[in-house]
């Protein structure tokens, strides 16, 4: 019935001159987004080449799968970060909540693989939804909440550590253990988990109805509560899924090290949020892919890997570099959004 | 007619305002309802506790015949109300089709969204509006019509009953104002209650059945529109007399001027991107100008760039025969020019700080001395204006964001005056303040002028434009189309400059 | 939305209490403090604790005067405890050529780093939360590269600076003493001090007011800079060793619940610097109270976690108005 009231209306014509001058800026405006979505990939293979050309030890089976394995505790943790920037958040405890989980674990190991996993899942995800909850329902600034977060999860940390001093040991014949020494097919279990996750992530990002929530969220707020979107409830979600990201990571670092090691993750957060940025996620929300930060933590780790191969270089120095490079892709991403507003 | 979404005794009072005081509402199928009332009368707040934004303090909500209470904008929507906002409220860095399908998405296998379902029934949507687009595009690439039409298709999918609309049209063309109430009447047709509301008296006529008019928060006035004249209208949203509104008009200006002979301001030939194409204005000083024309048609990106706070591609703007550098606030208020915004709470008033310090933040170089704040100037300062302007504050020191609108404007004022300017661009010097303090300021602007400044002013209340402007240069798509002198200074004259150029700009 | 709805006499009540409690609760916290300590903690109030305890308290006193110049302007530095790693290795490189040398190359550093920020926020528009992030690890790491480890310091005139006192008062406590009154008297006597609080407030405001947007924030953000060397070179002082890997970690916490626990809204557009001293003490009180009464350290970082929490909850409430 819809259909044959319509049809009275009159057919009306949208001009087309707009359509034509905008056409014109859209080309522009693809080139830039291009770049934001593709530069982090193209620097990739650029400095893969570049490494495998200057250092015969690079290209090795050993030297990547062992970037791979150490990549995948920081892809898991910047996978939570970039639904939380995506919403135009930012989380900062994942450095202590990544620690606070291999602890955990570890601890959790000695009554079997479902404790070793439970126990930090649901710590760091309550810490999570503690942190979601001030930020969405209490309105306070993510930053604060979750620097607090980070102190409050390392408090905590020491607490169960004996002030920092004991490190519990994981049985290397547990099936816990496997799940980060284990192989298939020549590569190691983490990096397996950590695509499954990232696969994962990219569906829920894509192609669910939360995953609109957090594009809309992050690029306009105020409108997204006005056409319905739960705001409250994505922003509690995507804190509280950053918790878990970081607590599995850090569970799953502890069973590659078979030990829950106390002083790992400072700076962490640091690292996610650079990668997440660098994979072109907009700082300031409603943009970004999953795939892009996992090219953003691989540019970083094959960095790292360089600096470590010139070997009389610091690795102090992989701290700046990785500073820098932080710092310019925002002012890309700066330039490039003011390019765009002003079309 | 039945009867779709009605209030009954609604009350809403914030901290200092009764917003709502009593008000009886009754939104029907069928029906294209106005809601009007001049700002502060409750227009928003009605709407809002409507659509579930607020709730009410007292008084009854009847949605289809049941009582009911709507806790956020989200039960409202799936209860069957929709709302298009003044300013478009969507996710400008989503696509055309998630903005449209956001919360509501076809999905397929698994809860997965299905993506190729949802681009072709948002094209549908919007194609039976009559827009054309690619929806897979960002929404921000499209104009501002097509974003609004894509609101509209956004708000009848869900199978609304009521359609809330409020000022749709304040940034639309006149071609796509016609669109729209092509798409208003259609709804109608369907049985769909519309809310409408706007400040543009000849679209209510145009396409409302029915009108609610509101003052002060209290109903006066509900019936069919064709049985209110015009001039009725007008006297029950201002509660003046109809002779009255006739003989005094509206404003406080004399009218009365001597200008100099020589302009003080010559802008020339400004031009920017899609906003100007070289306007030329100028300015003797004691002279009150008036910039005429529709919203959008570059009166306010005049003013700005005459103050250096938007940059221009093109032109120049001299003051006493100097050039002044473009696109740079503090050269234009080195050389004398000063700007009262269109958007005074964000962009002209320092809420937080007292009026003291925000009369002196402009002139504080001058008012200090190696970088150290001069106090007893200051306060020198503060205290003529203070006087001279008649701010109403329990002192110098309550903080700006707690006056009224008017004193605001006021603190402005006297900001800008405490830097001796040549010349004043006010840009909506009396909106959204009340009317005792709206005269106060058109009378200031009076004497002002006659003290040798020279003014420029716009305002879309078209008696205070015409009242108060000696000469009026009227503003169309970024150029200038007429200029008003001497007695030509008419709102006929006015409006037939703006009307008689055409709708089209090919 | 649901606090409007109440209206009537009671929340205006309420509103007041909120207010004080976030202008004077700081020195409410102090003043509980101290005398819960005089009577529950031995040997509390002798000259010799406060000493210690004030001398552990200057170098985040003097950070979180920056970072309340920084705050006021709405903006943050999260790089404050990297600058101070930073200033204390060039210190310990450039010794070699006189004291007075090295200390002015410390602050020269640390002026560097704010005028990295400063630009990246000034110019470029970056949110500070980032642009101050980027520097902190860069920053972090150009200290490393410097200064690879921890080394000693040894030299007179430093170690006097960290250990003298005049009539019994450390210089710690004085130079933190009297860098608090110039940056009160800053921020409220000088047109900065005027110009900074307009644009923390109401950016767009200040700029159509034709205030000096850019060099003002730079400025902020050098002030912060050379603040956190100033710390850095007196921690230094104290500790005679240079450590860029430990010093100032976490500092731009501690600095940031200084600040935000002295009553200084995170929105901008208001300093309280009396606030932020009383905040530094009270953090430091709080420290000092459970570790003498033998509770691990762990607890007092939980504790300033739930403290940080509470200020800012409770500035929240009034913000909305």
């Amino acid at each position: 019935m819809t259909g044959t009231v319509l049809s009275k209306a009159k057919p009306m014509k949208q001009p087309e001159d707009p359509a034509d001058t905008e056409a014109g800026a859209s080309r522009s405006e693809r080139v830039s987004a291009l770049a934001q979505q593709h530069g982090a990939l193209v620097t990739l293979v650029v400095a893969v080449i570049a490494a495998s050309l200057s250092f015969d030890t690079f290209l090795t089976a050993d030297n990547l799968e062992n970037m791979a394995v150490s990549s995948a505790f920081l892809a898991v943790v910047a996978l939570g970060m970039t639904f939380v920037i995506i919403t135009g958040g930012i989380d900062l405890s994942v450095g202590s909540l990544f620690a606070l989980g291999g602890v955990l674990a570890a601890w959790g190991s000695q009554y079997g693989t479902a404790v070793a996993l439970l126990l930090p899942l649901a710590v760091c995800g309550l810490i999570g939804l503690v942190n979601g909850l001030l930020i969405a329902r209490s309105r306070l600034a993510p930053f604060i909440v979750t620097l607090a977060a980070m102190l409050g999860a390392r408090g905590i940390l020491l607490s169960v550590t004996d002030e920092g001093s004991k490190t519990y040991l994981v049985d290397k014949d547990t099936f816990f253990a496997t799940l980060g020494q284990g192989k298939v097919l020549g590569i190691g279990a983490p990096v397996w988990i950590t695509l499954a996750l990232f696969v994962a992530g990219a569906v829920v990002l894509r192609r669910s109805r939360f995953g609109q929530y957090v594009y809309a969220v992050g690029g306009n707020e105020d409108a997204a509560a006005l056409m319905g979107a739960p705001v409250a409830r994505t922003k509690i979600t995507v804190y509280t899924l950053s918790g878990l990201c970081a607590g599995l990571a850090g569970a799953l670092n502890a069973a590659w090290l078979v030990s829950g090691v106390t002083i790992l993750g400072s700076g962490m957060e640091l690292e996610a949020i650079s990668a997440v940025v660098i994979g072109g996620t907009l700082l300031t929300g409603g943009f970004g892919f999953i795939s892009g930060s996992l090219v953003g933590v691989l540019l970083l780790k094959v960095i790292q890997n360089v600096i470590n191969q010139i070997g009389s270089l610091d690795s102090a120095y992989q701290q700046v570099v990785s500073g820098a490079f932080l710092a310019l892709v925002v002012i890309a991403q700066t330039w490039l959004g003011r390019r765009r507003r002003v079309l | 007619m039945t009867d779709v979404l009605s209030v009954t005794q609604l009350s809403k009072t914030f901290p200092g305002v009764r917003a709502l005081d009593g008000v009886d509402f009754t939104a029907r199928a069928g029906e294209v309802h106005a809601l009007i009332g001049e700002n502060g009368a409750g227009k928003s707040t009605l709407i809002k506790v409507l659509t579930g934004v607020y709730a009410p303090d007292a008084g009854e909500l009847t949605y289809k015949n049941e009582k009911v209470s709507f806790a956020t904008p989200l039960d409202a929507q799936h209860a069957g109300i929709s709302t298009i906002y003044q300013e478009v409220n969507l996710v400008p860095l989503m696509s055309v089709a998630r903005n449209l399908f956001l919360g509501r998405e076809p999905r397929g296998r698994l809860g997965l969204i299905d993506f190729r379902r949802m681009h072709r029934e948002a094209d549908e949507a919007l194609r039976r509006l009559g827009v054309r687009v690619d929806v897979r595009r960002p929404l921000r690439e499209l104009g501002v019509g097509a974003q609004q039409m894509v609101a509209l298709a956004r708000a009848v999918s869900v199978d609304a009953q009521v359609v809330i609309m409020d000022e749709p049209t304040s940034s639309l063309e006149p071609r796509e104002v016609q669109t729209l109430f092509g798409v208003i009447r259609m709804l109608r047709d369907r049985g769909i209650a519309v809310i409408y509301v706007s400040h543009r008296l000849e679209e209510l006529y145009e396409v409302c059945d029915a009108v609610t008019v509101l003052r002060d928060g209290k109903l006066v006035h509900t019936g069919p529109i064709a049985e209110l004249d015009r001039l009725r209208l007008v006297s029950l949203m201002l509660g003046r007399e109809i002779g009255e509104v006739r003989e005094e008009g509206v404003t406080k200006f004399s009218g009365e001027h001597a200008p100099g002979t020589q302009p003080v301001l010559r802008a020339r030939d400004l031009t920017m991107r899609h906003a100007l194409h070289g306007v030329s204005v100028d300015i003797r000083p004691g002279e009150v100008v008036g910039l005429g024309g529709l919203l959008g048609s570059g009166r306010s990106e005049t003013a700005k760039a005459i103050a250096g706070a938007l940059p221009t591609d093109a032109g120049s703007v001299l003051i006493a025969g100097t050039p002044v550098r473009s696109g740079s606030p503090p050269a234009a208020i080195r050389a004398g020019i000063s700007l009262l915004p269109e958007d005074r709470k964000a962009e002209g008033i320092v809420p937080g700080l007292s009026v003291r310090e925000n009369i002196a933040l402009a002139a504080l170089p001058g008012l200090s001395r190696f970088g150290l704040v001069d106090e007893s100037a200051i306060d020198k300062i503060v205290d003529t204006f203070m006087k001279r302007l008649r701010i109403k504050a329990s002192g110098p020191h309550q903080k700006v964001g707690e006056l009224s609108g008017g004193n605001q404007q006021k603190v402005l004022l006297a900001r800008w005056l405490a830097m001796n300017p040549k010349v004043l661009l006010l840009d909506e010097p009396t909106r959204g303040i009340d009317i005792g303090a709206k005269a106060e300021v058109q009378k200031l602007i009076d004497e002002l002028a006659g003290d040798g400044l020279a003014v420029l002013l716009i305002s879309s209340d078209m008696e205070e434009l015409i009242e108060g402007s000696d000469r009026v240069v009227v503003l169309k798509d970024g150029t200038v189309i007429e200029e008003l002198t001497g007695s030509k200074v008419t709102e006929d004259a006015l409006m037939r400059a703006i009307a008689t150029t055409g709708g089209s700009h090919d | 939305m649901t606090d409007l709805a109440l209206g009537g006499k009671a929340p205006a009540d309420r509103d007041r209490i909120l207010r004080y409690l976030q202008d004077y609760g700081v020195y409410l916290g102090v003043a509980v403090l101290l005398i819960l300590n005089i009577f529950l903690t031995p040997h509390f109030l002798s000259a010799e604790n406060f000493r210690t305890q004030a001398v552990q308290v200057a170098p985040v006193l003097i950070v979180a005067l920056g970072m309340a110049l920084a705050i006021g302007s709405e903006g943050v530095d999260l790089s404050v405890g990297s600058v101070m790693a930073l200033s204390t290795s060039l210190l310990s490189l450039y010794l070699g050529y006189g004291t007075w040398i090295a200390l002015i190359v410390a602050l020269i550093g640390g002026a560097a780093i704010g005028v990295a920020n400063g630009s990246l926020i000034a110019f470029i528009g970056v949110q500070p939360i980032v642009a101050t992030l980027a520097l902190m690890v860069a920053g972090r790491g150009l200290a490393l590269v410097l200064l690879p480890q921890l080394k000693d310091v040894r030299d007179p005139t430093m170690a006097s600076l960290g250990s003298g006192d005049v009539l019994g008062i450390p210089y710690l406590v004085l130079i933190a003493a009297a860098l608090a009154l110039v940056v009160a008297f800053v921020v409220r006597r000088t047109t900065f001090g005027r110009q900074l609080l307009a644009i923390g407030d109401s950016r767009p405001a200040a700029r159509l007011a034709g205030l000096p947007v850019r060099r003002v924030l730079i400025l902020v953000y050098v002030c912060s800079g050379v603040l956190a060397a100033v710390a850095g070179v007196l921690a230094t002082a104290r500790l005679t060793a240079s450590d860029p890997t430990s010093l100032g970690n976490l500092m731009e916490l501690s600095a940031i619940t200084a600040v935000v626990v002295g009553g200084t809204p995170l929105s901008g557009g208001r300093i309280r610097i009396g606030g932020t001293v009383a905040g530094a003490v009270l953090i430091q009180l709080l420290t000092a109270t459970l570790i003498k009464h033998d509770l691990p350290p762990s607890w007092t970082q939980i504790a300033q976690a739930v403290v940080i929490i509470l200020a800012v909850y409770a500035a929240r409430e009034r913000g909305k108005r």
